[in-house]
């Protein structure tokens, strides 16, 4: 792909005429998230894992927990629940998880192979940029989850069907707010080689200590330290947020905490991408 | 949005919801009730059918286990075992109205369907009490295999059915000449019994084989012995307790007890065709009017399970008494 003079391909010809209208930001957003919907389905391998990470936990870590669930009752469940019922909306969250960190990894990669620049240098503002970046991203990992879902049911994962629709909005603010802190960490990563390190003090931490894999009622029982750190884990309130909406409820302490999440991490990658005072400015004039 | 637009939108969006609620007021209310039998705090639950919240908890005598509706559906009679007699809840006024005679620890019985007669199996003496509703006295009794409990009457109330839980034989009683005229031997500790729609075939939970038996009414063989495998629960927590047919002759409901589960059996094939998972000790169960539910009583989880007849899917589980025993729909 000739990425080159993106921005300024995707800003049109009259690109530097000031106030530029809805329909070259509509254009620009198009283009960006196309790039990232060919960068997804290209990379063969990146789409099959990004199905086989859940289903494996699915399929295989929750057959050995069958059963471990099956003394109570939590909403927004109404009735007894085997524990893969428990885990499906954990794993569409880590889908988006994975998604968000993958866009940050495909940021740092764009900066070190130069197309970075180029978009950045586009005429439209850089908050503008940034959010067509993290809504192509957010675009994908729901397109992934519900592949999930949909493969899910085979395995008596059977949520109203209202549900489906109700997850959508629950799957956008949680996948905005996955993607905005994969923009923040990609503004500190300095090289790809680094990425391992988000993998270890990142995901998984976010993922083992959030109500994702078991319940917050249940950690609390092991320690309450643990238990406030899950409180206050954004990955926690993303999957119940997803959580609910699957099961037609809303839950709204997870709805504020996503929303005020997502509002700090996206301020802090303005910031973090801002030429004079993020990482071009660290990194001593850009790439 | 301009004032003018805001103008038309509100009151439309407004009208909207208010249309929902009626709609939602509209519905019938009180279609149904449920009630529920709790052994430990002495007490019926009633629950709406429709909304399944609880519009009243009556308490009654000591111990309510077994409990059948009467005929008119005016009534429901309860063993209440440790008061060692059968209490009368007239459904209408929700109080006591009338106790009947019964031996010591009366826990199961069944109704004829002339609603005439109640037969009582009497744990601790191996007999079959004969209670004339009506007279409220009991007319006769019938000796059987040793610690009777299980109690069903055939449709056309010619034959009644005695499981024997020592013995483990279901014993067929003609209702004529109240001789026992067949014992038939089945798995260990039956439990329950219940004729198909069409009195051709009779279904017998055993507790402890965790096993049912299906034995044709008419030759006494029995048919088929339905088995339970469950991986995941340890063997002894299999153990068959209710059950309930489909009046279409489908599908069969066994309740699993400590397993946690209720089996979906095909009436035809008898294969198991899924488990259910519900609450704890899931012991009894009733469907609703149209049949499209099953309510199960859960006696650990103190709780109530909802089965979706059509998906085969538990829709939901709500609380109730302590140590829920039975569960009887009234129209």
């Amino acid at each position: 792909m000739n990425d080159a003079p993106l921005g300024w391909q995707l800003a049109g010809q009259d690109a530097t005429t000031p106030g530029a209208a809805p329909a070259r930001y509509a254009r620009c957003l198009a283009g960006i998230i196309r790039r990232e919907a060919l960068r997804w389905t290209n990379q063969r391998g990146r789409f099959v894992s990004a199905l086989v990470r859940p289903l494996m936990w699915l399929v295989v870590f929750a057959a050995g927990f069958h059963f471990v669930l099956g003394v109570s009752i939590t909403p927004p469940y109404r009735t007894y629940i085997p524990y893969e019922v428990y885990i499906a909306p954990g794993l569409a969250g880590m889908i988006q998880l994975f998604n968000g960190m993958q866009s940050s990894l495909s940021m740092v990669y764009d900066r070190e192979m130069g197309s970075m620049r180029t978009l950045m240098v586009s005429p439209f503002p850089r908050w503008f940029l940034l959010t067509a970046k993290l809504l192509a991203g957010v675009a994908v990992s729901i397109v992934q989850a519900y592949i999930f879902f949909a493969v899910a049911w085979f395995w008596d994962i059977h949520p109203p069907w209202t549900g489906y629709l109700a997850v959508l909005p629950a799957l956008v603010l949680s996948g905005l707010m996955l993607g905005a802190l994969g923009l923040v960490l990609s503004s500190f990563i300095r090289q790809l080689e680094n990425f391992a390190g988000v993998m270890n003090f990142v995901i998984f931490p976010m993922f083992f200590t959030s109500g994702a894999l078991y319940p917050l009622w249940r950690m609390q029982q092991a320690s309450q330290t643990l238990y406030w750190l899950a409180q206050a884990n954004p990955f926690t309130h993303a999957v119940e947020l997803i959580r609910f909406a699957l099961y037609d409820r809303f839950n709204a302490v997870s709805a504020l905490a996503v929303c005020g999440y997502l509002a700090v991490f996206m301020a802090a990658a303005i910031v973090g991408y801002d030429p004079g005072r993020g990482f071009l400015a660290r990194r001593g004039g850009g790439e | 949005m301009p004032p003018a637009l805001t103008g038309i939108v509100a009151p439309s969006l407004l009208a909207a919801c208010l249309a929902l609620v009626l709609a939602g007021w509209a519905s019938p209310a009180l279609a149904f009730r449920i009630f529920v039998s709790n052994e430990k705090d002495n007490t019926i639950t009633v629950l709406d059918g429709t909304s399944l919240a609880i519009l009243q908890t009556v308490p009654v005598g000591a111990r309510p286990r077994g409990i059948v509706l009467s005929r008119d559906g005016r009534s429901l009679y309860i063993c209440t075992s440790d008061a060692d007699h059968i209490e009368v809840l007239d459904l209408a006024s929700l109080t006591v109205t009338r106790t009947l005679p019964s031996n010591p620890d009366p826990e199961y019985m069944a109704l004829s369907h002339d609603g005439r007669t109640l037969y009582v199996a009497n744990e601790d003496n191996s007999q079959v009490s004969v209670l004339d509703v009506n007279r409220g006295q009991i007319t006769s009794e019938i000796p059987v295999g040793v610690e009777p409990e299980g109690m069903a009457v055939s449709p056309d109330d010619r034959t009644a059915l005695c499981t024997s839980e020592t013995t483990s034989m279901a014993h067929f009683i003609d209702v004529a000449s109240h001789a026992v005229t067949a014992s038939v031997l089945v798995g260990t500790r039956p439990r329950f019994a219940v004729f198909t729609k069409d009195g051709a075939r009779v279904w017998v939970s055993s507790e402890v084989a965790g096993t049912v038996a299906v034995i044709d009414a008419r030759t006494h063989a029995v048919l088929h012995t339905i088995t339970f495998d469950l991986p995941e629960v340890p063997k002894n927590a299999i153990q068959a307790v209710g059950i309930n047919l489909t009046d279409d002759g489908r599908t069969a409901f066994v309740d699993l007890g400590p397993a946690n589960r209720v089996a979906v059996i095909d009436q035809a094939t008898f294969a198991v065709k899924k488990y259910l998972l519900v609450g704890q000790r899931v012991w009894h169960g009733d469907f609703s009017p149209d049949q499209k539910f099953l309510y199960t009583a859960n006696g650990i989880s103190n709780d109530m399970s909802v089965i979706d007849v059509d998906q085969l899917e538990v829709t939901q589980s709500v609380p109730v008494g302590q140590s829920p025993w039975g569960v009887v729909v009234a129209p």
